[in-house]
């Protein structure tokens, strides 16, 4: 199958709450979108690769988040789950333009 | 070109053994692995703590997909191989593959053992061996009632645990007078068997079954005697066969499992046998360790190293059941070679007996308290001479010493963690090479100690031992997290001291690791801090476990609950029609009375819930909360004719009192009409029973994993009095326990009585109150300050585009 990526438009950058996820579905994709403390907006599959806990509801430190179901600490820069647990999820490019936050899907 | 390796069978033994030959040699081999599960490798004794619901199925994974694919191992699961042509040096699947090797692993384990008699076939019985066994169980404990297990062994025992926590009726059929016989002497069996009857499991000992009855499910068991029982379902753990069909078909030489030799060699020079499909000496084990022990041997023999080969191995069991702490290793029966040491105390039940012959022990079972079964063990093994110990002496030298001592005599290759299989050397290595510290760093990097944590202590003797001086002691308390050495009370005496007000604040001038804390830390420096600066400081929302951030419990699916509050117990007609309208109309999947007496709306869309909040109108019950979440009430002298006091209102004003209010944890209460004592509160963290001239008041219960029963605080005589104590209770427990940590374990830390005699002097009970009544103003109802402010309300909200 065929996709094309695309920059899509997702909402403005001062609605998006430091360190509370937004759960964004776009192109039957569940997307947990995070605004971090330092600034940075980090966008990863909502799916934990163990339970399927939506990320979006996870604690967020640094640049780490913590599935709200079973505790995995999952890295919002590369989506890799860290140590003892293993896997990854999918991570998608984020872009601030004017005010608005943009992902490539 | 590569050396072809084909193993038939992916199970914990085989992949061990191919572990092993890459931790070798990693260039030198093609590998098939060719496994009929559709899984990849498991951890197969764990499957009774999957039974017993703490652990998931995903979580006993040993090697994942990516290993294999990373190790570039060519996997071929749901498949079996039928056939063996040695001539040719190839597999035939039953999908039509024909795979040649060079070298060939036979490690297809064993399958359950079902009795021949008639029924063994019905639907409902079955053995417990896969993941596939322990699924069906547990869909069956859904639909059915009543379970027999065939077998008092470890296997029968643990299942039968497992059936009792999905919530069946179970009897066990043995057919000899004591459980466990293969692991314990009748006093320790007795010990088991009357802790497991005092967990609720029922015994049907020497009892030989005739046959299962049912038309198409099995509806009972029919034995020697002319007795019988009903049930729907029977498990059956009578033992194992060793798979060795295939190799017998082929024409190894096969007696009860495939004969190896010290090498694991089978009759023919090219094919090896591993795990509890082989048999060396004349024994075949269904345990992990042995099995461990022999992929070495394996691996060394396959990868052209110079090893010690197999020996055969000496056993040692633990029973993964709760409340019952069992060892077992070597022999257990005392003979005309053996001399007995035997300590037995009736009153706090423990029985510890070793086996001596020639100054060494040689056979071990304790109960009660197993926690010397790892030092006596490996005194058995190592054959150490115990001539220097005084006879009771060597049964209670626990500590440090003696585990260091047995840590330093380890060889690098022997287990530690049985559960996770982790070797002293795995974890000497991984101690030298990523510099670990601390017992945590050691679990999350390895393993050991991950799953049922009994190997703890040797896991730190390993530490101290390889850290040798600059092993920091100070370092191994349990901090509060692994951010940090501090402890709770530290962390909060400090932020009291240097009157720290942010979470930031605390973790930088307190030099956490993480600068943004982590999941332990977050929602308890949260908590501490509104604790501590009730008026000033400002809930972070950001630090909150997704049940409270959102206020409601999250479902395994993702969707929400909603319990509205229900005032001990109590509704009107009104709000029940308005909560079945409510239901009706946002489709809620469903609708339930929950266990604190108030009715649950399970299954929400995230999105709906302020929605449906809004349609109900009604308050939280905070059923997702570490507060009060309700206050279980009898009917009580309005009703009843049996009621001494007004119980129900009392039940009423109570929760109307303390509600909100965030606590270290949960907490549970109850006020019932009379010593009947109807509405269960002697389980309660706090319990009003009425009598009477009065109120007896009961605290530090609980009725979840570990069941306590309340300690009696006093007796007061008004309802008013009852207020008092109960808010200068709550309030001490707040100010002094852990995050996380209910009352029961912090009333036993504190001691009974130092909480009595707290809370029965009357200043310092009107300080608490006074400092409670403070907190309590500054807690406004959950769902109307979302569905009034904006921000929050956007929480729920799911962006389309």
């Amino acid at each position: 199958m065929l996709a094309t990526k695309e920059w899509i438009k997702i909402m403005k950058l001062s609605d998006l709450p430091i360190q509370i996820g937004k759960e964004v579905y776009v192109k039957e994709k569940s997307i947990a979108l995070f605004h971090l403390s330092n600034g940075d907006v980090r966008a990863i599959e909502n799916c934990c690769p163990n339970d399927h806990g939506p990320l979006s509801e996870g604690i967020v430190s640094g640049e780490y988040v913590f599935c709200p179901l079973d505790d995995w600490k999952i890295s919002l820069v590369t989506g890799e789950v860290q140590k003892p647990d293993n896997g990854c999820v999918k991570v998608y490019e984020t872009e601030i333009k004017e005010n608005y936050i943009y992902l490539m899907v | 070109m590569k050396h072809k390796l084909v193993m038939i069978g992916n199970g914990m033994a085989g992949v061990r053994t191919i572990e092993e030959i890459l931790k070798r040699d990693s260039e030198r081999f093609d590998i098939t692995i060719i496994g009929d599960e559709p899984y990849p490798n498991y951890n197969r004794i764990m499957l009774s703590n999957v039974l017993q619901g703490k652990t998931t199925v995903n979580d006993i994974n040993i090697n994942d997909w990516d290993w294999y694919q990373d190790n570039h191992i060519h996997l071929l699961t749901g498949e079996k191989v039928i056939k063996i042509n040695r001539e040719k040096k190839e597999v035939i699947t039953d999908k039509d593959q024909t795979i040649g090797y060079d070298e060939l692993i036979i490690a297809t384990g064993s399958s359950a053992f079902i009795l021949p008699i008639p029924g063994s076939d019905l639907e409902g019985v079955i053995g417990f061996r896969t993941i596939d066994d322990t699924e069906k169980m547990m869909e069956t404990a859904k639909a059915y009632k009543k379970a027999v297990v065939i077998g008092g062994g470890l296997l029968g025992l643990e299942a039968a645990r497992g059936l009792m926590d999905c919530g069946m009726d179970v009897h066990v059929v043995h057919l000899l007078p004591t459980l466990m016989e293969q692991q314990l002497d009748s006093a320790a069996a007795n010990l088991l068997k009357k802790d497991l009857e005092a967990q609720g499991m029922k015994f049907l000992m020497e009892k030989q079954t005739a046959e299962i009855y049912g038309e198409n499910r099995v509806e009972g068991l029919k034995f020697t005697d002319g007795t019988s029982i009903e049930c729907d379902l029977v498990v059956m753990a009578v033992g194992i066969r060793p798979n060795v069909a295939v190799a017998r078909e082929a024409g190894l030489d096969v007696n009860r499992a495939i004969i190896v030799n010290d090498d694991m060699m089978t009759s023919d020079s090219s094919i090896y046998a591993v795990g509890e499909c082989a048999e060396h000496n004349g024994i075949f084990y269904g345990l992990v360790a042995p099995l461990y022990e022999q992929g070495i041997a394996l691996a060394d023999r396959i990868a052209g190293r110079e090893g010690k080969g197999y020996k055969g191995s000496i056993l040692s069991t633990q029973l993964k059941v709760a409340g019952c702490d069992l060892f077992s290793g070597g022999k257990i029966h005392e003979d005309e070679h053996t001399e007995a040491i035997i300590v037995h105390d009736q009153f706090s039940k423990v029985y510890k007996k070793i086996l001596v012959t020639d100054n060494k022990i040689v056979g071990i079972v304790l109960y009660g308290d197993a926690s010397d079964g790892n030092r006596l063990f490996n005194m058995l093994k190592k054959q150490a001479d115990i001539s220097e110990y005084t006879s009771s002496s060597v049964l209670s030298m626990s500590g440090q010493e003696g585990e260091e001592d047995l840590v330093a005599s380890m060889a690098a290759e022997d287990t530690v963690c049985g559960c996770n299989g982790v070797t002293k050397g795995t974890i000497v290595q991984s101690i030298l090479e990523l510099e670990l510290t601390t017992f945590e760093e050691v679990k999350g990097c390895t393993k050991a100690g991950a799953s049922c944590g009994k190997c703890k202590p040797m896991v730190e003797s390993i530490l101290a031992y390889t850290l040798g001086d600059s092993f920091d002691a100070s370092l191994q308390k349990t901090g509060m997290c692994s951010c940090t050495p501090l402890t709770r009370d530290e962390v909060v005496a400090i932020i009291k001291e240097k009157q720290l007000r942010s979470p930031k604040e605390v973790r930088m001038v307190l030099g956490f690791i993480s600068e943004e804390g982590c999941s332990k830390c977050r929602p308890a420096l949260n908590y501490y801090m509104r604790m501590l600066f009730p008026e000033e400081y400002e809930d972070d929302k950001a630090s909150r476990f997704v049940n409270e951030k959102m206020e409601g419990n999250i479902q395994k699916d993702g969707t929400f609950s909603i319990i509205p509050r229900m005032y001990g117990g109590t509704t009107t007609a009104e709000d029940l029609i308005k909560i079945g309208e409510v239901a009706k109309k946002y489709d809620v999947p469903l609708v339930k009375i929950t266990g604190a007496s108030r009715i649950g709306l399970y299954g929400v869309k995230k999105e709906d819930v302020p929605h449906v909040w809004e349609d109900l109108g009604m308050r939280s019950g905070y059923a997702y909360s570490k507060s009060l979440r309700n206050v279980k009430s009898c009917v009580g002298s309005r009703f009843c004719r049996f009621g001494t006091q007004d119980s129900l209102s009392l039940g009423i004003k109570l929760e109307q009192e303390i509600e909100m209010v965030d606590t270290p944890h949960k907490m549970k209460m109850g006020v019932t009409g009379c010593p009947r004592n109807c509405a269960e509160v002697l389980t309660k963290d706090l319990g009003v029973v009425c009598v009477e001239n009065g109120y007896q008041l009961y605290i530090g219960g609980n009725g979840g994993t570990e069941v306590r029963e309340c300690d009696s605080l006093t007796t007061v005589k008004t309802e008013e009095e009852v207020i008092t104590i109960a808010k200068a209770y709550v309030q001490f427990y707040r100010e002094n326990a852990n995050y996380g940590e209910r009352t029961a374990p912090w009333v036993e830390r504190t001691g009974v009585d130092v909480v009595k005699e707290t809370l029965l002097k009357e200043t310092i009970v009107n300080e608490f109150v006074n400092r409670f009544d403070k907190a309590k103003t500054t807690y406004q109802e959950a769902w109307s300050s979302v569905l009034t402010d904006q921000k929050k309300r956007e929480m729920y909200e799911i962006i389309k585009s």
